[in-house]
């Protein structure tokens, strides 16, 4: 099963290490890790994405917990989350089939990010289970790279994962 | 307090200072020296051993008898891996612990210069929590941060890694009285409402049993815990992290449990109704013992919230300091209408003590049982035991009885070489107490450079060397589950240890018979200086009782 799980981290040099070391010696499978600051700058979001039963989660949960650095973690479930990966697609593209492209692009709410002569490159942003849809039905024109982003994750409604609640 | 101008190596030994630390081990090395030059100004006592790893294994012993952390110290690169093992044993047994390591300097960091090692990122998995001091501002910070983490909650270790040129910078220093971490508040209390639950398993047990661990001695609750069970007449086994814990002839103590352990106890913790973990994380070993229990009441106290819940499910899990949970679950006690009493339960269990007397060993031998039993009838009762691992640690374990003396043992790691440095950290700290270190022909062969320590510094331990020629432990198990193959396990070439206690001027004394164990355990005790016994056991001699 797969969780969400959002960490609030000290933005101290190799809290990264730590956190990433604490995984894998402990056998936890991380499917996706996403860093980044907060409107805190003494403060850093980690949003991983780990593959685990019940009881790994609550060990991942509380083994996190033991780590100095990590202020706050919360598992956000999937009905009340939204969730978001960036991906950046590079297909091959003659003139003709670009009009075929740009449509399935903008059905997808891509974005247009790059063109050459033989190939375009799609950048969007949407859910895993939406990118993967979307590679699918690029899949038959050739593509030539895909860069994706670890997923990043938000409550709905208003309830924050931060250090005030 | 006014700050004050100094280096950052000086404010370490102030900082060492306003912690009340006295006693450091440890050894020097260029990248540390300016530290080692605050130390030669300061009136701490530096006690040099003679291998790192002895550093923090000495100071383990140290903090395990004082409760508080203790301090070792080694040089950059070679000199800090070398304290890993001892770091890694003294985070598996919670013991709590500053280590020093001198860096090269800052700017040369990740450059691979001559004695660099990342230490910070190697001994990651095994500290609770780990600095490199990079901001020469921050000395005063991170050393109480290091004292308060390592000394409080779980305890551990923790590392601070001072890079040449910041313990050589100037800063302005003042030790701050407070400290406040936000990202780590231990727990202390424990949650009402789990208190009340665990009070209405203890009213509704029929065969309510106390499982007490190392915890109890970390959290300074071993007085609380035998008035817990004396008061409610509960029955106590102990992990081995927990012996002693418990008065051993106390009428309500049945023994350790696990693989190695008594008969009653195993039989208790798979018979009980409702247990009660005190401070026992139950290990893999421990476990054994209960592996197939579904249908009992589990309350499991523990500071760790990662523990409960680990390796046995908990019906009641109660996260907090075991001294104040037991406070709290004493003050329910205290207003119940009549005392409990569980007779039947214990005459049940009374039936399963075991008291078989160990055989006598043939000529020119001891039995080891019979030895630890016999080296127990005369030591002082507030002693501390240290054993090592292998036979030796079981044989010990089992049949050392203990009033309010202390067993030390690397309980998690199982490390080797831990007996002799443990000892001579836990002689430091109570100079008048008895310690003894117990261990193997081979345990000894990697630690007995420490006998130097010993001797340079005046730290009378005892030494109990039982030899057998053989890795006796690994021995057991090649014989049991490999048809007798013995391979890597005989210590034929093994020097005389009576003549190597002779080389460092240390006294000793060959055991080869019952009659000169009871001469030269009467020596030994009697020594006021350090004092070695060689015993000979039978070869074959197994730890199964």
């Amino acid at each position: 099963m797969k969780h969400t799980i959002s960490v609030l981290v000290e933005n101290h040099a190799g809290v990264l290490a730590r956190v990433a070391g604490l995984f894998a010696r402990r056998g936890f499978n991380i499917d996706s890790l996403a860093v980044g600051i907060t409107d805190d700058e003494h403060i850093s979001r980690i949003t991983i994405v780990a593959d685990g039963s019940k009881y790994t989660l609550e060990q991942i949960e509380k083994q996190l917990n033991k780590l100095i650095d990590v202020i706050k973690v919360k598992t956000l479930s999937p009905e009340s989350m939204v969730s978001r990966e960036l991906i950046l697609i590079k297909v091959s593209c003659t003139p003709k089939q670009r009009p075929e492209i740009i449509s399935i692009c903008e059905l997808s709410r891509g974005k247009i990010s790059d063109i050459s002569a033989n190939s375009v490159t799609i950048e969007i942003s949407d859910n895993a289970q939406n990118l993967n849809n979307f590679e699918e039905l690029l899949r038959p024109y050739g593509i030539k790279e895909i860069v994706r982003t670890g997923t990043i994750a938000i409550q709905k409604g208003e309830q924050a994962v931060s250090l005030k609640n | 307090m006014a700050s004050e101008r100094m280096t950052v190596a000086r404010a370490m030994t102030e900082c060492l200072k306003a912690e009340g630390i006295k006693d450091i081990f440890g050894y020097p090395g260029a990248a540390i020296c300016p530290f080692y030059d605050e130390i030669y100004k300061s009136n701490i006592r530096h006690i040099l051993v003679r291998h790192e790893v002895n550093a923090g294994h000495a100071a383990s012993g140290y903090a395990r008898v004082t409760g508080k952390p203790a301090v070792c110290v080694a040089t950059s690169g070679p000199g800090a891996l070398n304290l890993i093992t001892a770091i890694a044993t003294a985070y598996m047994d919670s013991v709590p612990m500053v280590i020093i390591t001198g860096q090269v300097n800052s700017d040369q960091i990740g450059r691979d210069v001559f004695q660099e090692a990342d230490i910070t990122g190697s001994a990651e998995p095994f500290v609770k929590h780990s600095y490199l001091l990079k901001k020469p501002e921050d000395t005063a910070d991170v050393f109480k941060k290091a004292f308060y983490i390592a000394g409080t909650g779980r305890r551990g270790p923790v590392l601070i890694d001072v890079p040449f040129d910041v313990q050589k910078a100037e800063i302005d220093f003042e030790y701050p009285e407070t400290v406040d971490i936000r990202s780590y508040r231990p727990s202390t209390k424990g949650n009402g409402f789990q208190i009340k639950r665990a009070i209405n398993a203890l009213k509704d047990a029929k065969k309510p049993l106390i499982c007490a661990g190392g915890g109890l001695f970390t959290g300074n609750a071993v007085e609380l815990m035998r008035k817990f069970a004396e008061v409610n007449d509960i029955p106590v086994v102990s992990t081995m992290m927990g012996l002693g814990a418990m008065q051993s002839d106390s009428p309500l103590y049945y023994g350790m449990i696990g693989m190695h352990g008594a008969k009653a106890a195993n039989i208790a913790v798979n018979s009980c109704d409702t247990l009660f973990l005190l401070g026992a994380r139950v290990g893999d070993r421990a476990m054994s013992a209960m592996e197939n229990r579904k249908d009992f009441t589990v309350v499991h106290i523990d500071i760790d919230p990662a523990e409960i819940g680990k390796n046995i499910e908990a019906n009641v899990p109660i996260v907090g300091d075991i001294t104040l949970v037991l406070g709290q679950l004493l003050e329910q006690v205290d207003g119940f209408e009549e005392r409990l009493s569980h007779t039947a339960w214990r005459e049940e269990l009374e039936k399963y003590r075991t008291e078989t007397q160990p055989a006598p060993a043939g000529d020119g031998y001891v039995n080891p049982k019979w030895f630890i039993r016999t080296l127990n009838k005369y030591l002082p009762e507030h002693s501390v035991v240290v054993a090592d691992v292998g036979q030796n640690q079981i044989w010990t374990a089992a049949n050392i009885s203990l009033k309010d003396g202390r067993f030390l043992t690397s309980g998690g790691m199982g490390t080797m070489g831990y007996s002799v440095p443990a000892a001579i950290g836990a002689k430091t700290a109570c100079p008048s107490v008895e310690v003894v270190a117990v261990c193997g022909d081979g345990s000894f062969q990697m630690e007995f450079n420490e006998m130097a320590t010993a001797v340079q510094h005046g730290i009378n331990i005892k030494i109990i060397v039982i030899r057998n020629c053989f890795l006796g432990m690994v021995r057991e198990v090649q014989e049991r589950t490999y048809d007798n193959r013995l391979i890597g396990v005989s210590l034929d070439g093994s020097p005389d240890f009576c003549k190597i206690a002779e080389a460092y001027g240390i006294e000793h004394m060959l055991v080869n018979s019952e009659q000169s164990a009871v001469e030269g355990i009467g020596k030994l005790i009697s020594s006021d200086k350090p004092y070695l016994l060689e015993v000979v056991v039978p070869e074959h001699e197994k730890t199964i009782l």
